[in-house]
């Protein structure tokens, strides 16, 4: 990677999209740029103090032409936004049927998960032509996930799951940068993507230790941590069952409605008291501190897969 | 602009005044406690050079730390204390102030015909104030620094930086109350204190520019101070606002931090493109094309600015359809500002150009501006702001914007009115090199970054990826020409002050009241108040004659 370059290399879809409007800009920028300054070189030789150029007449405005130039802009930036704000849509909104990867950032290293339970840190193996969308948090301060040869970057903040996705189609290795200034070794929170034909990233998440599933882990989190003395349908507490429960609305005490997704499952563990499911009482303890980034992520892993289970009948 | 006042100035054509401003009070007691807004002015000029003396010092060491790829001179932790306090300086220390608190405070009354500003006590408590908190910034630089960016994000600033967050976060919190009593010192000043006759749409455009530029100071600089408070609380006390660990939320420091300080970008543009107005026209011999549009223009984006905060947080975890409505309106205040300079260029069609230093400046700065707000548009752009937000792309924009805009209309301005203030001129040819050597120092410095930050560069990086080399050797090198350009000024301005050639009251021969007085300009600054009777820049281009600029 070591040779001079003008541009990064182009190894997404989304790098495509955002190339496009790129080049867009940079025409309308330099169309622009004709526009104002070839008439202020051209002004500045005809009217240069002393030319014999004819000055009678001056005009100091012209309704018509401030309109012109107030409203072309107008519309034109208009049409930029839309461009821009689709393909913002399609890069924000999280796809359905990716390969699972959770990170946690932390001063100064990317701890990364693969679905499988494979761990890495500071790279990221991934196989070419399949989309691949990260769950990402911070253990201390913001970080950001920045991997410019495929054109996209988002924050990771402590206290939140943010998401990121891309479909490599260029196998290769490039840069994963930490983009938001982190502390003194920020420069150095920087690791790699390596983009693999599918039958290598195969074989390469077979090798090494076998480990379990982030699911499996989870699932064992679960019995070990005493989630399941309350939560399991079998339990004499009056706790809510997990079953059938995640992306589905969840009725409040105070009588509104969450969709339970990552965020409020999060949120449940660590602030039990912040939401209360209708019904039950404020009887659980908070996990905060007894529980890393990477447990909570495993446990709410666990807790998709059961959630995508059919509900038990209740008794 | 006509004046009854024309026919003392044609006695004093040519002259030194030696009943000046300058003459009547000897001795450093006579300006600290002077409440004239032109020594004000002077004592506001020496005090942000200051800051932009060791501010330029931090990026220098930047720029020549960056030169390799890997560390040579200085560590990880004092390269980051370095960009903190470049930004904290020249934002708040030299950019804010620069243009209002020297130009403004020197020129405003005049130019609208007063004896001085509404409240010449409160004039100088401000700059005593500004003292103050840069001297707690300085006292935080000497005590070991900061090391959060000029941004201070939290929860980094509140819980994780181990250096002296608090004492800075002071000196900004106490500045700010200095840049609320100018602002609202301006507006009084402009609303009460105009000579007769001088409406509302008769006003130069600086003096709107400054108008718009203050409604921003006393409305957005309150939110500023507010947000630092509450960094110190969480800091010190622990109180759970921005940590999440606390309960808190790091990103609704973003939003109060932008809610301020993207308004401030235009605190620190718009007062640049009030001078730019008056030197195209001064050396254009004509009329602003457009005056209306041109000062409605400086009204917008007063009041869309404060609209676009959002945009510097599109991939913060900030809603989708926020950051949509956050693009939209900041794709709409590129339209004023293009506005603006659709308007200076049709200004110099049919105009008699002179290409005297500070019309150099100003053609710079459109140059520079232009390809500044270009650039812009990229960032308003919600896809490609995903790519190129937190890289160089970033620093190039807002450089072009601050540095390329404001610093070369603050030189420009400065060069305008240098003949007024001190009653001499300088060399004019040392001018004119001055601003093309900046021009291109400028453009070699930072042009580089914008293909630097597409590349995927990011800023804030100590270390860097060998690949990147070529570009920061570039910008280095441009940082050392523009280096030359800035000190030139520096140099030359020192000699004229006593050696330069007299000036005379009004030696570009331009039409705005502060020319209808000698220079330097007494006391009071008019003999007897002007009275006003019809628009500005009654400029004649057909009627031009040659400006006697030749040097000693």
């Amino acid at each position: 990677m070591d040779q001079f370059r003008l541009f990064p290399p182009q190894a997404s879809t989304t790098s495509h999209e955002v190339d496009a409007l790129f080049f867009a800009l940079t025409l309308i920028s330099l169309f622009f740029m004709a526009v104002i300054f070839l008439p202020i070189i051209f002004f500045s030789v005809k009217y240069r103090r002393g030319s014999p150029a004819d000055r009678s007449n001056p005009r100091s405005g012209s309704f018509l032409i401030e309109s012109g130039w107030t409203i072309g802009p107008i519309f034109l930036s208009l049409g930029l936004f839309a461009w821009g704000a689709v393909a913002y849509f399609r890069i924000e909104r999280r796809p359905e049927n990716a390969i699972d990867v959770e990170v946690v950032g932390r001063q100064w290293m990317w701890k990364l998960q693969h679905a499988e339970g494979k761990r890495e840190i500071n790279e990221l193996h991934v196989p070419l032509n399949s989309t691949v969308a990260m769950t990402m948090t911070s253990q201390d301060v913001i970080h950001s996930f920045f991997i410019p040869a495929f054109r996209v970057k988002q924050d990771v903040v402590p206290g939140k799951y943010t998401g990121e996705w891309f479909k490599p189609t260029r196998t290769g290795e490039y840069h994963i940068f930490c983009a938001q200034y982190c502390g003194t070794q920020h420069s150095r929170m920087i690791g790699r993507v390596v983009v693999m034909e599918p039958a290598a990233y195969e074989r390469w998440l077979k090798s090494g230790e076998p480990t379990e599933s982030i699911v499996q882990t989870g699932e064992r989190l679960f019995r070990d941590r005493g989630c399941s003395g309350c939560h399991a349908p079998n339990s004499q507490f009056h706790a809510p069952l997990l079953q059938g429960l995640y992306r589905n609305p969840v009725p409040l005490a105070n009588g509104t409605m969450v969709t339970a997704d990552d965020q409020y499952l999060r949120d449940s563990i660590l602030q039990p008291g912040k939401q209360i499911t209708a019904g039950y009482q404020n009887i659980m303890p908070s996990f905060a501190g007894h529980l890393s980034e990477e447990e909570i992520m495993q446990l709410i892993a666990y807790l998709k897969y059961i959630g995508n289970q059919p509900p038990p009948s209740q008794e | 602009m006509v004046s009854d006042a024309t026919e003392i100035d044609i006695k004093t054509a040519g002259e030194f005044a030696r009943e000046n401003y300058l003459s009547v009070h000897h001795g450093v007691g006579s300006w600290l406690l002077t409440k004239d807004h032109k020594r004000i002015g002077l004592l506001y000029l020496f005090t942000i050079l200051i800051f932009f003396l060791i501010a330029s010092i931090a990026a220098a060491l930047m720029r020549i730390e960056l030169v390799t790829p890997q560390p040579k001179l200085v560590t990880s932790e004092t390269y980051n204390k370095l960009f903190t306090i470049h930004g904290v300086l020249m934002v708040w220390f030299f950019l804010i102030p620069s243009i209002p608190t020297v130009l403004g405070n020197f020129v405003l009354p005049m130019m609208i015909g007063a004896r001085d500003v509404a409240f010449p006590k409160l004039n100088l408590m401000s700059w005593y104030i500004f003292v103050a908190g840069g001297a707690l910034a300085l006292w935080s630089l000497v005590h070991g620094g900061v090391d959060t960016g000029w941004t201070f994000y939290t929860p980094y600033s509140t819980t994780y930086a181990n250096t002296h967050v608090i004492s800075m976060a002071a000196g900004v919190f106490v500045a700010g109350f200095s840049t609320i009593i100018t602002g609202m010192n301006f507006m009084v000043t402009t609303h009460k204190m105009r000579a007769p006759g001088l409406t509302w749409f008769r006003l130069p455009l600086f003096v709107w520019s400054l108008y718009a530029t203050s409604l921003i100071m006393v409305l957005a600089t309150p939110v500023l101070a507010i947000t630092l408070a509450l960094i110190s609380v969480e800091r010190f006390w622990g109180v759970g606002i921005f940590d999440p660990k606390l309960g808190g939320d790091p990103v609704l420091f973003q939003h109060l931090f932008w809610f301020y300080s993207h308004p401030a970008v235009y605190i620190m543009i718009l007062p640049g493109m009030g001078v730019i107005s008056e030197l195209i026209t001064c050396f254009s011999r004509k009329p602003i094309y457009g005056y209306v549009w041109v000062g409605s223009a400086s009204m917008a984006i007063a009041v869309l600015g404060f609209l676009v905060w959002g945009h510097h947080m599109f991939v913060s975890s900030q809603s989708v359809y926020a950051g949509m409505v956050f693009s939209i309106l900041s794709f709409l205040v590129a339209v004023p500002s293009g506005i603006k300079v659709f308007n200076w260029t049709a200004t110099l069609r049919k105009g008699s150009i002179h290409f005297a230093t500070p019309m150099l400046y100003a053609l710079g700065f459109i140059g520079l501006f232009t390809i500044g707000g270009l650039t812009g548009l990229f960032l308003a752009a919600l896809a490609v702001d995903v790519h190129v937000h937190d890289t160089y792309f970033v620093i190039a924009h807002f450089h072009y914007i601050m540095v390329g805009g404001m610093v070369m209309a603050f030189m420009g301005g400065l060069h305008y009115w240098w003949p007024k203030i001190s009653g001499r001129l300088y060399p004019e040819l040392a001018g004119k090199l001055a601003a093309t050597i900046t021009f291109i120092g400028f453009n070699l410095t930072f042009f580089p970054q914008f293909i630097l930050g597409y590349l995927g560069q990011p800023r804030r990086y100590h270390v860097y990826p060998p690949e990147f080399q070529i570009y920061h050797v570039l910008s280095t090198a441009g940082a050392s020409i523009l280096g030359v350009g800035y000190l030139m000024p520096l140099i030359y301005f020192i000699w004229a002050w006593k050696h330069g050639r007299v000036a005379g009251p009004n030696p570009w021969r331009a039409t705005g009241l502060e020319w209808q007085t000698p220079s330097p300009p007494p006391e009071h600054n008019f003999e007897q108040t002007p009275v006003v009777t019809g628009p500005p820049y009654s400029y004649s281009a057909e009627k031009d004659v040659d400006l006697d600029l030749a040097s000693i």
